[in-house]
């Protein structure tokens, strides 16, 4: 009998990796901004990305989107109202989108093509821990937080803050009546993410949505 | 909560890499998890106990090995050890950094196996 150490030094999700380099080559060679939107159940992801499709439309873009729950196809509906093309991919108990779910869906996506987009928008599934670790190709990663959260969410949830490119601040039409201690909220952003770009926003209202979208546009290039 | 999924990719992994050495047993399984994967290693070994049940992973040992962050600070112009994940300041000189050299890491880094064969 004889032990052995066997050298591996294999990343655990390196097939979710290469599928997600995969769609991203994909997605650049298309010409299609790609963002993964993450944050708890009910921050306003749904809200959020409902006036960011219809905003984008009203000004000629082409959008859609992709939207990840355990189960119903309640938040598709509700963003088919904007006129977009909507994908509800429902993960059955999984807590989080993976690049074969999103690859799958976007294959014989009736009527899209990436090609004919000029942004797709991936509402992740709510939760704020998992869906850090898969890579779904996105160039833009966004990290959500509501008012009614708590300051302190960033510091809690570090891998997730760390990891996004952009962070939205939602419901701030409600931001009085909740004590949001906005100071506090952006200094905690900061310290997880040093210079991240952080919008303050409300769905309703339509605050901070044009420095969104400015946003949005110049990414794009 | 993604741990049984992660840890059933580790053992699909590793019964490939077995190919390699036929009627092998599996003693030790090693992993090198970043403090900023969002992983949790009690959850990884409670996984590790389900997901290698009827494997040739049955009964080994999972060690994980958890790596800290480390930033490059542009001030100091070094890489430096950070104490926690609340803040992402230079340890030395409280600047913030933003360019990560170690943190995130989700590799199985070796295994131990013991097999029949003798060693030249």
């Amino acid at each position: 009998m004889t032990t052995r150490i066997v050298e591996l030094r294999r990343g655990i999700l390196k097939k979710n990796d290469e599928l997600a380099a995969g769609l991203r080559a994909s997605y650049a060679e298309a010409g299609v901004l790609v963002l993964n939107l993450v944050s708890s159940p009910g921050t306003g992801k749904t809200a959020f990305l409902e006036r960011t499709l219809r905003e984008l439309r009203a000004r000629g873009s082409r959008v859609a989107a992709l939207v990840g729950d355990l189960e119903t196809d309640n938040d598709a509906r509700r963003l088919a109202a904007s006129g977009a093309p909507v994908r509800q991919i429902n993960t059955h108990g999984i807590c989080h989108l993976d690049a074969e779910m999103i690859g799958k869906h976007i294959d014989g996506w009736e009527g899209v093509t990436l090609g004919g987009l000029d942004y797709l928008f991936i509402e992740n599934v709510g939760n704020l821990v998992c869906p850090s670790s898969y890579d779904l190709g996105e160039k833009i990663r966004v990290a959500l937080l509501s008012v009614t959260e708590g300051e302190d969410k960033p510091l809690k949830y570090p891998t997730l803050f760390n990891s996004a490119d952009a962070a939205v601040i939602t419901k701030m039409d409600i931001a009085e009546p909740c004590g949001f201690d906005r100071e506090t909220a952006l200094r905690n952003i900061n310290e997880i993410r040093p210079g991240i770009r952080i919008f303050e926003t409300s769905a309703k209202t339509g605050a901070g949505m044009e420095e969104w979208l400015a946003y949005l546009a110049e990414a794009r290039g | 909560m993604h741990e049984l999924s992660i840890i059933s990719s580790v053992v699909e992994t590793v019964i490939e890499s077995l190919a390699a050495y036929p009627g092998a047993r599996v003693l030790e399984v090693r992993l090198r998890v970043g403090a900023l994967a969002s992983v949790v290693t009690e959850s990884l070994e409670f996984c590790y106990g389900i997901a290698s049940e009827g494997t040739p992973l049955e009964g080994s040992r999972l060690v994980v090995n958890v790596l800290p962050v480390v930033m490059h600070c542009e001030t100091c112009r070094a890489d430096v050890e950070l104490e926690g994940v609340q803040s992402f300041r230079c340890p030395r000189c409280g600047e913030p950094c933003s360019e990560m050299k170690q943190g995130r890491e989700l590799d199985i880094d070796s295994i131990e196996i013991e097999d029949e064969k003798e060693t030249a």
